[in-house]
């Protein structure tokens, strides 16, 4: 049960049954819809970006509980982070997820996204963990065009 | 099935099948391999492998081209593996037995070569609302080119199609009825002989998916009278990449080729090309001749232990599986149709597929989480995705015991 505890840590349990900034933004300036064809996963992503920084951000959605506590994770990482932070910060996570092993011992650097260090024993998860942030990018860049994992 | 079915006074021997399937043997995450993924695809018996490797080892060359020896025994072979089939499916005619790579390119063919014939603006194609993706989506591309409109038979909360709708769907713009036989998400066995009769009784030709029928019930063409029939080798303990598509030689003889190559050929000028005979017409390009070969040889095995008998085990296992999971608190089982085959479609409290599975594969225990290639069934029950076992003739009753411990590991770890 070793890799499946550190899979389903604490953490990660609690943050999927209460979800944080789980509810739409009515003043969002950018909001991107994210769809892990996989699983059928969805989730919105509203945020109200204001000189450069994330104000608020908030989601709303379906799925499974490593990407619904991904998502409620990241909401609480990159509120009041500039959008360059954000998006550098989703770099160094997407690494952590997925990157040679010998970087876990950053892990403490992420706080509390360092949970997500065990996905990296479960491939076909990284989809999961990763969908809120790849949907962020997308909302950020503003393209309109729905996030997918695919 | 026809007379050749072998008796049904002896219950399968399930412990002696196993040692057929060498890949049953293996352990995952150091738990023996529980796997209960057959409706996704199945497993491969010995004589399966041995049928593929010989081919390649003994009797290798194109068919139907050379003169030489090998080459004629390379044809026999496989017009020999769609005699096989013939029988199976008790076709009056291998004209009939047009050899694909699966239930999905059989789909396609027909939608595309039936469609090009009979379909235009204003017609309607009627299919089911538990089709798989590729009894959809293959119709719905044929209405973009056309302008003919998809209808849907709707299906109630227990899983079942509402036939009292037929005749209202069912009009004079029909041109086809596309029917999955038995449903991969809910089980559901349906009604197929009284809606196949409804729908000759005005003229409309109907497609059976028997993707997931052919291993459990088997189809009898000529009994159901199904115009059309499409399968996958790899559901029925052959190899992935080959497929049948049945069709009345009637239908067949007059749909235009689905692709252009060799060996569908009579005759090629720069002027004019006459196509080959049936079944020739409908197989562009060498086959996957191996393949073909090692699905009669994965017939002659379900065939060998009898059909009857393998519908007996794996109902038995559906009605323990159903028994021992509603035991477990806050499962649902989805579809819950009158007659069902060997699939249990789930969930579990409000903890999604996706972590049930993984926690599952944790334990040795393969099933598939999803929306199993039917989103219009999972849309139609409100759910994003479901968990699913569904059995196989292998399978036995300590593994789902195994699957039921799975799950209450699964609720340990979410606390619930």
């Amino acid at each position: 049960m070793t890799a499946l505890t550190d899979l389903y840590q604490e953490v990660i349990l609690d943050h999927n049954k209460t979800p944080r900034n789980f509810r739409a933004l009515e003043g969002a300036t950018h909001s991107g819809i994210g769809h892990n064809p996989l699983c059928g996963d969805q989730l919105t992503l509203y945020v109200v970006v204001d000189g450069g920084v994330i104000r608020e951000i908030g989601f709303q959605g379906k799925g499974c509980a490593i990407s619904k506590a991904s998502a409620s994770l990241m909401t609480e990482a990159v509120k009041g982070k500039t959008t360059d932070e954000a998006e550098a910060l989703f770099t160094r996570f997407h690494d952590l997820l997925t990157g040679p092993p010998d970087e876990k011992a950053d892990a403490k650097s992420f706080g509390k996204l360092a949970v997500f260090s065990g996905v990296r024993e479960f491939p076909v998860r990284v989809k999961c963990a990763t969908l809120a942030w790849h949907t962020l990018h997308s909302a950020l860049a503003g393209g309109g065009a729905a996030a997918s994992t695919e | 099935m026809n007379s050749t079915v072998a008796p049904t006074e002896t219950a399968l021997d399930v412990a002696a099948v196993r040692r057929d399937f060498p890949l049953l043997a293996r352990e995952a995450h150091g738990h023996p391999l529980v796997y209960l993924d057959s409706a996704n695809t199945t497993q491969k018996p010995e004589a399966v492998l041995r049928a593929s490797d010989r081919f390649y080892r003994e009797q290798n060359a194109n068919i139907h081209r050379s003169t030489y020896r090998l080459s004629e025994e390379a044809t026999a072979a496989y017009e020999g593996a769609r005699e096989t089939v013939r029988r199976f499916v008790n076709a009056r005619s291998t004209r009939e037995i047009v050899f694909t790579r699966g239930t999905t390119e059989s789909i396609n063919l027909l939608a595309t070569s039936f469609g090009q014939a009979f379909v235009k603006a204003g017609d309607e194609i009627l299919i089911t609302g538990m089709e798989h993706h590729s009894g959809i989506v293959p119709w719905q591309l044929l209405c973009e080119r056309t302008g003919a409109k998809l209808r849907v038979i709707p299906i109630d909360d227990r899983g079942d199609l509402i036939m009292d709708d037929l005749g209202r769907l069912l009009t004079e713009r029909t041109k086809l009825v596309g029917v999955v036989h038995v449903s991969n998400a809910l089980g559901t066995i349906n009604p197929v002989k009284a809606l196949i009769g409804y729908a000759h009784g005005k003229g409309v030709p109907v497609l059976l998916d028997g993707a997931q029928s052919i291993p459990h019930l088997g189809v009898d063409v000529q009994a159901l009278d199904c115009d059309f029939l499409a399968f996958s080798g790899h559901k029925v303990y052959g190899p992935t990449g080959i497929g049948v598509l049945y069709g009345k030689e009637s239908w067949l003889s007059k749909m235009p080729p689905y692709q252009g190559g060799g060996d569908m050929i009579a005759s090629v000028s720069f002027e004019k090309t006459t196509y080959a005979e049936l079944p020739a017409k409908f197989e562009a390009g060498t086959g996957n001749l191996a393949g073909a070969v090692a699905l009669g040889a994965a017939l002659d095995y379900v065939t060998g232990l009898g059909l009857p008998r393998i519908a007996a085990h794996e109902k038995d296992l559906l009605s323990y599986a159903t028994g021992r999971l509603s035991e477990i608190p806050g499962l649902r089982i989805i579809g819950t149709a009158r007659e069902k085959a060997s699939v249990v479609s789930f969930v579990l409290g409000d903890i999604h597929p996706h972590d049930v599975g993984t926690i599952l594969d944790q334990e040795g225990v393969c099933i598939r989480t999803g929306h199993h290639c039917a989103q219009p069934v999972m849309t139609r029950y409100d759910l994003p995705a479901t968990a699913r076992a569904s059995f196989g003739l292998y399978n036995t009753r300590e593994e789902v015991d195994a699957l039921v411990a799975g799950l209450r590991k699964v609720l340990e770890v979410f606390g619930a």
